[in-house]
């Protein structure tokens, strides 16, 4: 028979029963648009976890005192005073794959202006912040170096705590605020920012040279924290190590000693949240690749329940001419009409299905390139595997039989 | 004129289980073109299995069976198919009409099986057969939407695309009423007159008597043959047969 003529056949006989036809669809429709919106979704939480961390600065290696401890009991990190002053220049004229260099110290308390009050995080740093952390100033200008010898009282605002303190829209610069008593010129406003990965305000802050916030406000001479920035992306392992090296010259330590300090590179951050997604878009993929074998499965018991069904007319193909590979070769048709079918109206819905999640619930989805293609050709298979037994079953009939079945 | 269906010794066995059933026991029978012959007999007695043979859709246990100078018996269960298409016609008591098909999408499909008629060719055959059997008016209809005589009319139709040798019919007046029985085989005996040979099973005399010759089976064999003296021609019956009023 012409594949013309099967075609014709094979179609002629689904379109006579159109509900059934799209019910034994539905399935298929339903397990291919979740795969795709499944794998949509896990991907484009990846990318956005990607991006975000990326966002906090991408060639970001920081170092905190503190040994990691593996598998006991971590040391409370920010009681440790290993961290001082000169390990800071000491990594900046060391490390030739160090870009820049802040000290980091931190506090928190109520910042106070008239008599609007808000609770923030005081962070002590040095000019080189805003480079480091990827963030800019919207007015004003950041503090000099000059401020940072001195000690100044000057600060920059958070978006978040202008909001807080003098209301959306408010210049606060020239104003004088006080976080624990302390009285601050503000000096500048940071760019907004929005939310980091792990859902913190990242606008919910005070900026001030270190120096200032060590003398003034928490009366100490070590540092927090050390942040630098490699100088591209691709390096940030070996700034690591650079660090390492140089941190532990700096404290003396023997080679026997373990380190006295931690360091923590951004990439390897993102490579943790990125296998973490993977793992979310694998169990997604299988829940959804599971309800497409459902879907298979319903197929091949449709065409079980239509063959029986049909067997006169089965019977009446056969006495008519129908060979037995002609009747396989319609059911078969029949069976990959409907999984392709469905396929592609999966794919659609799938589709649409992401753009309305992805922008209802504001998460970024993404199609991966190649998932159409390969639901295609699943579906293809799927049509192929499950209809081949009930096709088998219908082209070994005896037309006799067949044309004498109730 | 020339010998169509040849048989002899004819047999056929159906095995259920332990016990073997002796369908056909030995049956001999000439038909020439342009016959038109009833097999009569009592159920049981083997003629559905002897049309079922003439038709190529089953395979004798023993004997020849020799059809249009073909030895039937040496072709594979492909080849009978092909045989089939080309060269038979099949018409049946309950129409086996493909149900929300259009009666000329229905007459087309015996040629949908046969890829050297093309597209253009089936159509203008078919609207040929719909024209033999008088339902050109009707092509477009479903089944449902056809009265029972209406349906087998369009399955005649289906049964002639192909030009067959020979049309069987087994028992395809057996659902009708006797009025519509008549235009059944009025319609038979107009294709025979037009050179048409026909073979086909009926329980009804009456029926019987349209044909040119009877063959009657007994125990599945052939109890005796005779040619129609006293042939009924459907036509002329139809006549005296008033059509049914509601009272
Ligand atoms: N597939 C089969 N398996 C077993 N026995 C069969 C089979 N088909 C027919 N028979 C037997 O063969 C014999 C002849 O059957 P057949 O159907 O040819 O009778 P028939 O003359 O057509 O009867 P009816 O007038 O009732 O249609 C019967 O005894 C029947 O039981
Ligand atoms: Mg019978």
């Amino acid at each position: 028979m012409s594949i013309k003529n099967l075609l014709k056949i094979a179609l002629a006989a689904l379109l006579r029963n159109k509900m059934r036809a799209f019910l034994t669809m539905l399935g298929i429709i339903i397990g291919v648009a979740s795969v795709i919106a499944m794998l949509g979704i896990g991907q484009g939480s990846k990318m956005s976890i990607q991006q975000q961390i990326a966002g906090m600065g991408l060639n970001l290696v920081s170092v905190v005192p503190g040994s990691q401890q593996r598998g006991g009991v971590q040391f409370g990190a920010s009681t440790m005073q290993s961290l001082k002053e000169n390990d800071v220049n000491a990594i900046l004229s060391d490390c030739p794959s160090v870009l820049a260099v802040t000290p980091e110290v931190r506090g928190s308390g109520q910042v106070v202006f008239g008599s609007a009050n808000w609770p923030t995080s005081l962070y002590g740093e040095n000019e080189s912040y805003l480079q480091i952390r990827e963030r800019s100033v919207q007015s004003g200008r950041m503090f000099t170096d000059r401020e940072i010898t001195s000690a100044s009282k000057v600060c920059l605002l958070g978006a978040t705590v202008v909001k807080n303190l003098f209301g959306a829209g408010a210049d606060p610069v020239g104003s004088i605020i006080r976080f624990k008593k302390v009285p601050f010129l503000v000096i500048g406003v940071l760019s907004p920012k929005g939310l980091n990965t792990f859902g913190q305000d990242q606008d919910d802050l005070l900026l001030a040279p270190y120096t200032t916030v060590q003398k003034r406000v928490l009366a100490i001479t070590y540092i927090q924290g050390i942040f630098t920035s490699a100088i591209d992306s691709k390096s940030t392992d070996i700034a690591a190590k650079q660090i390492e090296e140089t941190v532990r010259r700096q404290h003396k330590l023997k080679a026997t000693d373990q380190d006295d300090f931690s360091i923590r590179n951004q990439t390897e951050l993102l490579s943790t949240f990125s296998s973490v997604s993977d793992i979310l878009t694998v169990l997604l993929g299988v829940i959804a690749g599971i309800s497409l074998l459902v879907g298979g499965i319903g197929i091949m018991n449709i065409m079980y329940v239509s063959v029986t069904e049909r067997t006169r007319e089965i019977g009446l193909r056969m006495a008519i001419g129908g060979k037995g590979i002609d009747i396989l070769l319609q059911f078969l048709t029949e069976s990959i009409l409907l999984s392709v079918t469905g396929g592609i109206i999966g794919i659609i819905l799938g589709i649409v299905a992401s753009k309305i999640i992805g922008s209802v619930m504001a998460w970024p989805v993404i199609i991966l390139p190649g998932s159409e293609i390969l639901s295609f050709a699943v579906c293809t298979v799927i049509g192929v595997f499950f209809g081949w037994y009930p096709a088998r079953k219908a082209s070994s009939l005896d037309p006799i039989d067949a044309l004498r079945y109730e | 004129m020339n010998t169509l269906i040849e048989i002899k010794k004819l047999k056929k066995d159906y095995y259920v289980g332990e016990v073997t059933v002796h369908a056909l026991r030995g049956v001999d029978m000439l038909v020439s073109e342009g016959e038109f012959v009833a097999i009569m007999g009592a159920s049981g007695s083997g003629k559905s299995t002897m049309l079922n043979i003439l038709g190529c859709l089953d395979k004798p246990t023993d004997g020849a069976y020799i059809l249009d100078g073909m030895n039937i018996s040496d072709l594979s269960r492909n080849q009978l198919a092909s045989y089939r298409n080309r060269k038979l016609g099949f018409v049946f008591q309950s129409y086996n009409l493909l149900p929300r098909t259009s009666a000329l999408d229905n007459v087309e499909l015996p040629l949908l099986y046969n890829s050297s008629v093309s597209a253009k060719e089936r159509r203008e055959r078919a609207l040929h057969s719909l024209e033999l059997v008088g339902l050109l008016d009707r092509m477009h209809h479903k089944p449902n939407q056809l009265s029972g005589g209406q349906q087998q009319r369009v399955a005649i139709a289906r049964s002639l695309i192909n030009d067959p040798v020979v049309i069987l019919a087994d028992e395809a007046t057996g659902n009708l009423d006797t009025r519509t029985s008549f235009e059944i085989m009025a319609l038979f005996q107009d294709l025979n007159d037009k050179g048409k040979t026909v073979v086909f099973v009926t329980h009804e005399a009456d029926i019987a008597k349209c044909a040119k010759r009877n063959i009657i089976f007994k125990d599945g064999m052939i109890l005796r043959e005779n040619i129609v003296s006293d042939r009924i021609l459907a036509n002329e019956m139809l006549a005296t047969i008033p059509v049914e009023v509601d009272i």
